[in-house]
């Protein structure tokens, strides 16, 4: 080895052993701003503030402490959060999923055709509808990944073309907008035993548990393992992380059939607590997930963002419906907020996050 | 035929983009625990040059030879594989995830089995300090982005990462380019630590007052061609610079420009 050049002394070769003297730019932080710059938190602050913004305009009901209020709006809650989850990992992982919302109402639609004029028992049905989920997020991952078209793009087409196919096979199939009866179906108790009834006696949906399930399951994927930081750096910078190694296409393709392979799960889900599915269940929730996920800090260029702020979205839309009726208010007023909670969140969550970039 | 075994050797190595030279006749050589830089301007055939070491291109003349032995990479992948690791300008690194998770992107460590094996975070975080202590970064949360992090604190975690993961030869390619005095001092000194554990530095740059300092050999390239291979003990600073900038060109524009500001006054 040769020794070092004299001119490297002049560099600062000699200082590298010592200890490390602490960088004069470096301003301790708190454990208050260090909560603060969580991706969530915005998401949590807000579910609380409308939690108590209902507590006020909904006291003609005990909003506040009756259970069966709170039964009532977790299950419109998981009723998006549930969806929610894998959307906001897409997210995270750099695509959007316009194709959600419609997948819901095929899965539910496919579940009903596969049951009532199949005569098909309900537990082989529920397994081809899962894999007809997986299949149909496959397709809507392999072409993005392929053709390079924005996401956006190739899921809103895979939405219309379901949307037509929903509604006009429907009506071929039964002359009506919706497949009945679907709890004729030979096993249907036992199977919605496990997906859609409800488990105390304020009637809180058994729903409620995937929700905060797959919740669980999300932030645990995304946090602690490897495939959770190929979801970030294929969102975060999807070049860099194909030149160190990460199998970015794959990632892509897995977060897409995740998010159709769980509106299966939600279409499966709906035609059993309400034992029938209408043609245009499901539409227009699109949106609705990709709001919570935004609610819950997800950044709408990815690689970054967050399940758990994602479930506090929900939580946050859930109680916004529920709310509004129970305040008496016009129903259509529940867009409006929407658009309020999205705009909010996304101003909050712009302040959280370069907060979080200045805090270091 | 030189075997005498350098870790990486590059024997008259030709490139052409159609009619095009792009290189010629270049040679050059690195060593374990030696910096090797490759010097010259703007369209001299840097680029080209470290394209074909790190196996992104593939020669039209010439021949590779790693430990001596003739070697044809076909992709980065195979490059890798015989520990040539290529530091690029844009350091493959997501600016928005935390210090220790870029550091492991791609090979993360695991615990468990199978589909079931979660991220060994504490480990992670654990190697990535020590690793980079080791070097003489101090970073002191590894949960902090890379991207609040200085340029020149990221080109260090990039060699510290690739040193980490076994590299024998480190390509650098314009690590200091886009930087500062101070933060390309900082850069250099992590050029020499990585050179001090062993690894071969193969260091590229336009700038003869960063190479000077941590090179051992200097090759300049001018539109392709090699101007020259020197020891460091052959030739000074002041050499480097003239030869860089084309000894006899430079003359002659010196000539010139007193020419004209006679002209002027």
């Amino acid at each position: 080895m040769l020794p070092a050049p004299a001119a490297a002394g002049a560099i600062g070769m000699a200082e590298t052993t010592t200890a490390p003297a602490p960088d004069e730019r470096l301003v301790h932080v708190g454990p208050l701003t260090r909560i603060l710059t969580r991706p969530d938190i915005g998401a949590l602050l807000g579910a609380i503030a409308i939690f108590f913004v209902f507590s006020y305009f909904a006291r003609s009901v005990d909003w506040l402490t009756d259970p069966g209020i709170a039964a009532g709006w977790t299950d419109q809650a998981a009723q998006f959060g549930i969806v929610a989850v894998p959307v906001a990992l897409l997210m995270i992982g750099g695509e959007f999923d316009l194709s959600a919302g419609a997948m819901v109402g095929s899965s539910g639609l496919l579940l009903g055709y596969l049951t009532v004029f199949r005569d098909l028992n309900i537990w082989p049905a529920i397994a081809i509808v899962i894999l007809f989920g997986l299949a149909v997020g496959f397709l809507n991952g392999i072409v993005v990944v392929w053709t390079k078209l924005p996401s956006f793009i190739v899921t809103l087409a895979t939405f219309f073309v379901l949307q037509g196919v929903n509604a006009a096979l429907t009506l071929n199939l039964t002359g009506t907008t919706a497949i009945q009866e679907i709890d004729k179906a030979s096993g249907f108790d036992a199977a919605r035993t496990i997906f859609a009834t409800e488990i105390t006696k304020y009637d809180f949906k058994v729903k409620v548990l995937w929700w905060i399930g797959l919740t669980m399951v999300g932030a645990w994927l995304l946090a602690k393992s490897r495939f959770g930081n190929w979801i970030y750096s294929a969102g975060g910078d999807p070049i860099a992380a194909r030149n160190i190694g990460v199998p970015v296409a794959r990632t892509k393709i897995a977060l897409f059939m995740m998010t159709s392979g769980t509106a299966a799960l939600m279409g499966i889900i709906t035609a059993l607590e309400l034992r029938s599915i209408q043609a245009k269940e499901g539409i227009g929730n699109e949106f609705i997930y990709i709001i919570c996920a935004v609610v819950g800090g997800c950044l709408l260029t990815g690689g970054y963002g967050s399940v758990i702020g994602t479930f506090f979205g929900a939580a946050m839309l859930g109680m916004v419906q529920l709310g509004i009726i129970y305040a008496e208010w016009d129903s259509n007023w529940t867009y409006t907020f929407q658009g309020a909670i999205l705009f909010a969140a996304v101003l909050l969550n712009t302040v959280i996050r370069s907060r979080a970039q200045r805090a270091r | 035929m030189s075997t005498n075994g350098h870790l990486l050797e590059a024997e008259s190595i030709a490139k052409y983009y159609g009619n095009i030279v792009a290189l010629k006749d270049i040679s050059t050589h690195v060593n374990a625990g030696e910096v090797t830089c490759i010097l010259g301007d703007n369209g001299a055939g840097k680029s080209s040059f470290i394209k074909i070491l790190s196996g992104v291109h593939r020669p039209d003349g010439g021949r590779l030879l790693v430990d001596g032995e003739a070697v044809q990479f076909n992709s980065p992948r195979d490059a890798r594989a015989k520990g040539i690791a290529t530091v690029y300008q844009d350091l493959a690194m997501v600016p928005l995830m935390s210090v220790w998770r870029n550091f492991f992107l791609g090979a993360e460590p695991r615990k468990g089995f199978g589909p079931l094996g979660w991220l060994d975070a504490a480990t992670a975080k654990r190697i990535c300090r020590e690793e980079l202590h080791e070097m003489g970064i101090d970073i002191r949360d590894p949960d902090q982005p890379v991207g609040t992090l200085s340029g020149g604190e990221r080109q260090s975690v990039a060699i510290a990462r690739a040193v980490y993961f076994g590299a024998r030869v480190l390509i650098l390619d314009e690590p200091t380019s886009a930087l500062g005095v101070k933060q390309a001092g900082v850069v250099l000194k992590y050029t020499l630590q990585a050179r001090d554990r062993g690894v071969a530095v193969i260091f590229i740059t336009h700038n003869p007052h960063h190479a000077y300092p941590v090179g051992d050999r200097f090759l300049i390239l001018n539109r392709g061609r090699s101007v020259g291979m020197f020891d460091k003990s052959q030739i000074d600073l002041e050499e480097l610079v003239r030869q860089m900038a084309g000894g006899r060109e430079l003359a002659e524009l010196q000539h010139e420009l007193a020419v004209l500001r006679a002209d002027a006054s």
